[in-house]
């Protein structure tokens, strides 16, 4: 029979615990309401944005522009995101493990990884994956703590100009995508070159005056487009590691809750017990006494 | 006219005007109701909405503007 002294002491810890998630659990809701506001907020930019480009595209041809052109070289940029503390479910693990994965099946390809939070970065720190050009962005994690669409353009500048420097020939942007508060949707997307904009048979045939003509607008656009994309990414990172953290405390506190119950009913059972032992002791005395 | 200027971040404005003026590459561009479709891109510079006699200003980084069929949308990026 375990000692109960012993068990209080484990009733209080899982105790303790529980309120620790449960805070965080508070924290990260409160968080998430934030970023939600916050991608639903860029997105009707973000839908704005693709029928202009869409508009302006139609008859221009856009394969001059410095950012559309291909090159025959391997190297690949992954630009991989994740979040700067842990606790979060499976959040940060997939990111790194669908980067593993990538370079694994691609041995061809000369693979670096410019790392946008703080875990990324820990988990591929002791391989030579990490991308140290001195032209690509610094210290990239702070971004998350003063999330802003002038943090993420001075990010996204440094990595256009390394591109044009030829730093990479290829990019890729990973990151989780929002859908709700539970559910994160890995993405894998082409960042850099821009991929030709593919013209949909429906759009409008609406006869715009372009000023001050098609391609200068176009070229104006097409940097415009990395950096709502980039940003786009970084919004939907931030609401899926707040949303990640807060079912996973959740699921925490819930636990906690159970492991609690349980070891309060085997409390009162050796408590009991030790009770119904000392009565036993007490009238076998009695009965020895009383011959 | 409806009016929308929107930044990635936030809505700036949303809502009917009389005249709009925008800062485009190749000077301002002013836009009243019943302008042709247009769309222009935008340099750093100042937006003014103006509404019967409230007239508001808007500083923007650059963008793009978007005109047809009296809707105006201003992207500030």
């Amino acid at each position: 029979m375990a000692n109960l002294k012993e068990i209080r002491t484990r009733i209080s810890s899982v105790e303790s615990t529980m309120q620790i998630t449960s805070a965080m659990k508070m924290v990260s809701a409160a968080k998430l309401k934030r970023a939600q506001d916050a991608i639903t907020q860029m997105r009707p930019f973000a839908k704005k944005f693709n029928d202009i480009l869409l508009n302006v595209s139609g008859s221009v041809d856009g394969g001059e522009h410095p950012l559309m052109k291909k090159s025959n070289g391997n190297k690949v940029l992954l630009i991989a995101f994740s979040s700067n503390r842990g606790l979060c479910g499976g959040f940060n693990s997939n990111v790194i493990k669908e980067v593993k994965r990538i370079v694994q099946e691609n041995p061809d390809k000369e693979y670096s990884i410019l790392p946008i939070g703080k875990k990324v970065y820990d988990a591929f720190k002791k391989s030579s994956l990490i991308n140290t050009n001195e032209n690509l962005p610094k210290e990239c994690e702070k971004i998350w703590d003063n999330l802003s669409y002038e943090n993420a353009v001075e990010i996204i500048l440094d990595i256009i100009s390394s591109f044009q420097k030829e730093v990479f020939d290829e990019s890729y942007i990973i990151y989780n995508s929002f859908k709700n508060a539970a559910i994160q949707k890995l993405t894998n997307e082409k960042f850099l070159p821009v991929e030709p904009i593919e013209e949909s048979t429906d759009a409008k045939t609406v006869d715009y005056i372009f000023e001050p003509n098609q391609e200068e607008i176009l070229n104006e656009l097409i940097p415009n487009s990395l950096k709502i994309k980039f940003y786009k990414a970084l919004l939907d990172s931030f609401a899926s590691e707040h949303g990640a953290r807060m079912t996973a405390m959740h699921k925490a506190t819930d636990n906690a809750t159970e492991m609690k119950k349980e070891l309060t009913l085997f409390y009162n059972k050796a408590r009991q017990a030790s009770i119904t032992s000392e009565i036993l002791e007490i009238v076998a005395g009695a009965e020895a006494l009383g011959g | 006219m409806e009016v929308q200027i929107i930044s990635p971040d936030k809505m700036l404005f949303n809502g009917e005007a009389t005249l709009v003026v925008v800062p485009c590459t190749d000077g301002q561009i002013g836009i009243l109701n019943n302008h042709a479709p247009l769309v222009s891109s935008l340099v750093k510079g100042v937006v003014k909405v103006k509404n019967e006699d409230k007239e508001e200003f808007y500083d923007i980084p650059g963008g793009v503007v978007e005109v047809s069929s009296n809707k105006v949308t201003v992207l500030a990026s």
